[in-house]
C-alpha cells in the first residue's frame, strides 16, 4: 500500500492562509490503514482546524480516493458543503489528492506526503520494498530487489562502502547485495552474477504512467 | 599514450597519488601541488577525484585538462552519483579532448556523507555499466549504438574494496568490472597483510594489475575517524595501538604506510598514495632502503 504522513501543521496553516471554510476528505483505503487520513484522522483534523479558527463545512471518506469517478460521484454527493468551502483538505495520498483535483475546480491542499509503496512489517512498521520501476530483475535477484533495498539502486554488485555486510548509507540495515549473494549461495545458483547486467531502459517506467488493459 | 598504460603493460611498479579540485575558482593552489608530485621521479600519474566524499566542488574535467596540458599525466575519476548516462559519456568525451586517457570509473559516496545530503542520486548506471560506455566510445559508439565521428582511447580503471566481507561477493564485482572493460584497480586504503594477499592473488587470475590504496595514517585520532566515519576502511586495533603508544604519531603512520607499500612490492603492481595534505612525505614512503 501507499504510506503516506501527514505534513507538519505549520505547513497546512501556512497553505490554508486566508481561507475560512474548508471540506476534508480522507480515504478509506492505505491512508485509513496507516492512520494519516481515516475516519480518526479526519475527525481529529477537523477538531484542530476549528481550534485554528477555521469553518469545517463538511467532511467524507472516500473508499478508494484513487479511483477517480468514485471520488467524483462522493464529491457530487456532498455537493452543497463542498460548493460553500474555499479549500478541499485531502487526507490522502498524492493520487487521492489528484482525483479530487481532477473532479473539483477548487483550490485541493494535499495534507499528506506520500511516502512509498510499503509492505507492512506489523502496524506502523513499513517498508519499502518495491520502486515500480516497470522492468523487474527479481528473478535473478534471489526476490530481492537492489533498485529498491540497494541504497543506491545499483544492479551489478555491492559499492565499495558495504561493511560488515551493513549499508553505507544507513549502517542499520543489512547490504541487499549481501542478502542477494547469500541466497543465491544457498540456493545455490549464480543469478545475477552470472551476467554483467546492462544499464536499465527506463522507458520501461514511462512517466507518466498511463496503462489500459483490453480484455 | 598513457605513460600508467604503458608501464603497467611493462610490468613496472608504479605510483599514483591524487589531489582534488578547489571548492571555488582557482586551481593555482592545486597546480603548484601536483607540479611538486610531478617532480617525484617514481610517481606516474596523479587521480583528480570527483566531488570526493560527496562534496561539492568544482568539476574535475578542468583540473585534468589543465594537469594534461601541462604533460602531468592525470587519472580522472567519474562517478555514477550525479550524472546520468548522458552527461557520464559527454563528459567522458570531453575529457578525451582535453588530452584524458586514463579514467578511473566508480560508484561514488551516497550523498548522505557530503556537503549536500538533501540531493538526488542519480546512479542512472553503475561502475560496471559506466565501464560498458567507455568499452563502447572507446570502439566509437556510444551507450545507444549511435556512432562517434571519432573514438576516443581511454585507459580505464575500476575501485576495490580488498578488506570488505564477504570477500566472494566483492570479487563477484570485481570479476564484471573486469570483464567490462577495467584494465587496471586503484584499491581503497588497505591495512591487512593477509587480507592484501589474498585480494592481491584474486585480482591476478583475473589478470588485472592492482595499485594498492595506501593511506597516510598522521594520528590514532584519525585512524579512529576513519574507522567510525569512512564506508569501506578498517585499520586494525594493532595499529591503532602503536599510533597511540608512539611519541611521533606522524613518524609511525609513515613506517606503517612504508610497510604496505613493501608489501604491495611483493604482491602487486603498484599503490596509490593518499597521503592528505603531506605529499612532501610520499618519497619517504617510496624509500625502500629506509
Amino acid at each position: 500500500m501507499i504510506i503516506s504522513a501527514q505534513k507538519s501543521r505549520t505547513e497546512l496553516l501556512e497553505t490554508l492562509e486566508g481561507k475560512i471554510f474548508v471540506f476534508l476528505i480522507g480515504c478509506g483505503a492505505c491512508a485509513t490503514a496507516c492512520k494519516s487520513g481515516g475516519e480518526e484522522e479526519v475527525f481529529r483534523m477537523e477538531e484542530w482546524l476549528c481550534d485554528a479558527g477555521k469553518e469545517v463545512t463538511g467532511s467524507m471518506i472516500i473508499d478508494e480516493a484513487c479511483h477517480i469517478m468514485r471520488a467524483g460521484r462522493d464529491l457530487r454527493q456532498h455537493k452543497a458543503q463542498v460548493e460553500k468551502a474555499e479549500a478541499l483538505v485531502v487526507l490522502c495520498c498524492g493520487a487521492g489528492v489528484q482525483s479530487i483535483s481532477q473532479n473539483s475546480p477548487k483550490q485541493v491542499v494535499a495534507a499528506l506526503d506520500s511516502l512509498f509503496l510499503g509492505n507492512i512489517r506489523r502496524f506502523g512498521q513499513y517498508e519499502e520494498k518495491c520502486s515500480l520501476c516497470g522492468s523487474c530483475i527479481l528473478n535473478e535477484t534471489a526476490g530481492i530487489c537492489p533498485v529498491t533495498n540497494c541504497a543506491k539502486g545499483l544492479l551489478n554488485g555491492p559499492c565499495g562502502g558495504m561493511e560488515q555486510g551493513r549499508c553505507e548509507a544507513d549502517p542499520d540495515l543489512d547490504c541487499a547485495w549481501v542478502r542477494i549473494f547469500e541466497r543465491l549461495e544457498e540456493q545455490g545458483r549464480p543469478g545475477v552474477f552470472d551476467r554483467v547486467v546492462e544499464p536499465k531502459d527506463w522507458t520501461a517506467k514511462g512517466t507518466p504512467g498511463r496503462r489500459h488493459i483490453k480484455s | 599514450m598513457s605513460i600508467l598504460k604503458t608501464k603497467l603493460k611493462a610490468g613496472t611498479f608504479v605510483v599514483t597519488a591524487e589531489v582534488a579540485p578547489p571548492k571555488g575558482v582557482d586551481l593555482q593552489g592545486v597546480m603548484d601541488t601536483a607540479r611538486k608530485l610531478s617532480q617525484i621521479r617514481q610517481l606516474s600519474a596523479i587521480n583528480v577525484t570527483d566531488n570526493q566524499g560527496a562534496n561539492m566542488r568544482q568539476s574535475p574535467l578542468v583540473l585534468a585538462g589543465a594537469l594534461s596540458r601541462e604533460g602531468i599525466e592525470p587519472v580522472l575519476q567519474l562517478t555514477c552519483r550525479d550524472r546520468n548516462r548522458m552527461a557520464l559519456q559527454s563528459e567522458l568525451l570531453g575529457a578525451a579532448a582535453l588530452g584524458v586517457e586514463n579514467v578511473l570509473m566508480l560508484s561514488g559516496d551516497h550523498p548522505r556523507f557530503g556537503d549536500h545530503p538533501q540531493s538526488r542520486a542519480v546512479f542512472d548506471l553503475d561502475s560496471v555499466q559506466l565501464l560498458m560506455a567507455v568499452e563502447e566510445l572507446n570502439r566509437g559508439r556510444d551507450l545507444a549504438g549511435c556512432a562517434l565521428a571519432d573514438a576516443p582511447a581511454f585507459f580505464a580503471g575500476a575501485a576495490a574494496a580488498p578488506e570488505a566481507e564477504p570477500f566472494g561477493l566483492m570479487l563477484q564485482k570485481l570479476r564484471k568490472k573486469v570483464s567490462a572493460g577495467a584494465r587496471f584497480v586503484q584499491t581503497q586504503a588497505a591495512f591487512d597483510a593477509q587480507k592484501i594477499e589474498r585480494f592481491a592473488s584474486a585480482a591476478h587470475e583475473l589478470q588485472v594489475p592492482v595499485l594498492l590504496g595506501v593511506l597516510l595514517l598522521k594520528s590514532a585520532a584519525m585512524a579512529r575517524f576513519l574507522n567510525a566515519h569512512i564506508p569501506g576502511v578498517q585499520v586494525p586495533a594493532n595499529l591503532v595501538e602503536c599510533l597511540d603508544a608512539s611519541s611521533d604519531p606522524l613518524a609511525e603512520g609513515v613506517a606503517i604506510a612504508r610497510d604496505l607499500v613493501e608489501k604491495a612490492r611483493d604482491c602487486c603492481q603498484g599503490v596509490h598514495l593518499m597521503t592528505l595534505g603531506r605529499e612532501d612525505l610520499i618519497p619517504a614512503l617510496l624509500d625502500a632502503n629506509h
